[in-house]
């Protein structure tokens, strides 16, 4: 049963992508709607994903410090840690993790509310394909500007490491810089991006979905967002498996 | 001309439509009526491909409508305005850019004769210095009458609206039932109107198409009504005191 229903969700989702992944029918309404997503699913993202990065940068320079005290240990390997883990985990996939519960459930509820309240209709009815007009956008937008926020995110979080750094006594700055430069692997920015790149895209396209094809009234608006932010959690898990194994081997 | 033919719709395995047929003439006010539950709403829905009826045939001008794929669909919707029961303004618009909207997506206007265009669109429904607001900042009745501007805004070949006065003042009703009689004779249009208000039966039925239980019981126009010898159609049009005495006064001086 489970397993019937879900291959049975999961050919709804390919239809519903087909839709949204067709040529808008004007270019300029788009381009509006293109550039307001950014604002509202991009921009608005950036004060939560500093704050984020900034306490998790902190702590990981805490944390690796306080548990490689051997004196064996070379003096870099806290900050290579932390930009370590920063680059390949944390900036991608626990980043994109976080966002999905803020912007998965704004989308699943907008678009969720536009369903119950005969908007999508409305849009239907004057010969609109509602399906690419409202989501296309929306996950154009977000995946275009998430190497921005990733970006930021590696940024603010060793500049956590650094403030731990420079306002304690648990590692010196010069140490801390020492760190975060040796052995810089560059592939490692691009896997982090690409990685975030197709997390954008589950976010967006698994929340559209949700919201789009809710079905009864503002309860099950409420019960769309929520499922949409479990079901992103869920694949991200997966694809961060998945694009480990193809990426880093 | 819109022809329907013996449609069938249920839900969850009960039949709200029976296997209705009937025929919405061109350039004439066709009213949908039926009590509260009888399935007018579902009626028009299925003239419009919003439901999708388990059988029959519906004809817009011959071009079946139950045949189409998406991209015909798309185009004879292009042709289609509508105003759903519960007005369905975007809220992320304006009033005016509601009103725009449907320019915006299908003509070459300019931004200022799109605004021309909406205005005039508005004033027609008698709504005025609204521009500004949006739908969650007015009343329902305005609400009603920005989703009826916007469905006309456009001069569509087909008109649909799902009860296009429940929630206005008695004078603001006519006001639209005029609005909607003139401009389906001024363009030729064919207007479906689903309505349960008496006025607007007798005042502008020129093609009434009575539902009732999922069956089209009863075919006709505003004259026919009072001289009707089914019994739940009488009952329904003339269930108050006013509407009785209306009928008797009708039938004593056309006797006459
Ligand atoms: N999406 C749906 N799912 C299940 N049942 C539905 C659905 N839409 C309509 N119905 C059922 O179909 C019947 C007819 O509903 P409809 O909305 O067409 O009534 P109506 O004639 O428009 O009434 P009103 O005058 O109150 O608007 C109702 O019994 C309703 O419960
Ligand atoms: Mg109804």
């Amino acid at each position: 049963m489970i397993i019937e229903s879900s291959i049975a969700r999961f050919g709804q989702y390919c239809i519903f992508m087909g839709r949204v992944f067709s040529v808008p029918q004007k270019w300029r309404v788009f381009g509006r709607k293109f550039i307001q997503e950014v604002g509202k699913l991009g921009l608005d993202s950036i004060p939560l994903t500093i704050v984020i990065s900034i306490f998790i940068g902190a702590v990981i320079c805490i944390q690796m410090q306080l548990n490689m005290t051997n004196p064996i240990m070379p003096a870099y390997s806290t900050g290579l840690a932390t930009r370590d883990i920063l680059l390949l985990e944390f900036s991608s996939a626990v980043l994109c993790l976080i966002l999905s519960g803020k912007v998965g459930s704004n989308i699943a509820s907008e678009i969720g509310t536009m369903r119950v309240t005969e908007q999508i209709d409305a849009l239907e009815i004057m010969g609109i394909n509602s399906a690419c007009f409202l989501v296309l956008p929306k996950i154009l937008a977000f995946m275009v500007f998430i190497p921005v926020l990733v970006i930021f995110s590696i940024a603010t979080g060793l500049f956590g490491g650094w403030i731990i750094a420079a306002f304690t006594d648990l590692i010196s700055v010069s140490r801390y810089i020492y760190g975060i430069q040796t052995m810089f692997i560059e592939w490692y920015v691009w896997y982090t991006i690409i990685k975030a790149i197709v997390f954008s895209v589950i976010i967006t396209s698994v929340a559209s979905y949700c919201g789009y094809y809710v079905k009864g009234g503002a309860l099950e608006v409420g019960k769309a967002s929520t499922n949409a932010v479990v079901s992103s959690y869920i694949l991200i898990l997966l694809f961060d498996l998945i694009l480990t194994i193809l990426l880093m081997q | 001309m819109i022809e329907v033919k013996d449609i069938e719709k249920s839900f969850d395995g009960v039949k709200v439509l029976k296997g209705v047929s009937a025929t919405f003439e061109t350039g004439k006010i066709n009213l949908i009526i039926g009590q509260s539950g009888s399935g007018k709403t579902v009626l028009m829905k299925s003239l419009v491909g919003l439901v999708r009826p388990e059988h029959g045939a519906i004809l817009y001008d011959g071009r079946d409508l139950m045949t189409m794929d998406a991209t015909q669909l798309r185009q004879l919707r292009t042709e289609i305005g509508m105003l759903f029961q519960g007005s369905a303004l975007f809220d992320s618009e304006t009033v005016l850019g509601n009103v725009e909207f449907p320019l915006m997506m299908y003509t070459r206007m300019t931004p200022a004769e799109r605004r021309d265009r909406a205005r005039f669109c508005l004033e027609r429904v008698g709504l005025k210095g609204a521009d500004e607001k949006f739908p969650s900042e007015i009343s329902g009745g305005m609400q009603k009458r920005v989703a009826i501007a916007r469905a006309i805004a456009l001069n569509p070949k087909y008109l649909f609206c799902d009860e296009p006065n429940s929630g206005l003042d008695p004078k603001t009703s006519i006001l639209i039932d005029e609005l909607l009689y003139d401009i389906t004779h001024e363009y030729g249009m064919t207007t479906v109107i689903n309505t349960h208000d008496m006025n607007s039966v007798l005042g502008i039925g020129e093609n009434i198409i009575f539902i009732n239980k999922g069956h089209r019981e009863w075919v006709g126009n505003k004259d026919l009504i009072y001289t009707t010898t089914n019994e739940a159609l009488s009952d329904f049009v003339f269930a108050t005191d006013l509407f009785q005495k209306v009928k008797a006064y009708v039938l004593e001086h056309t006797h006459q």
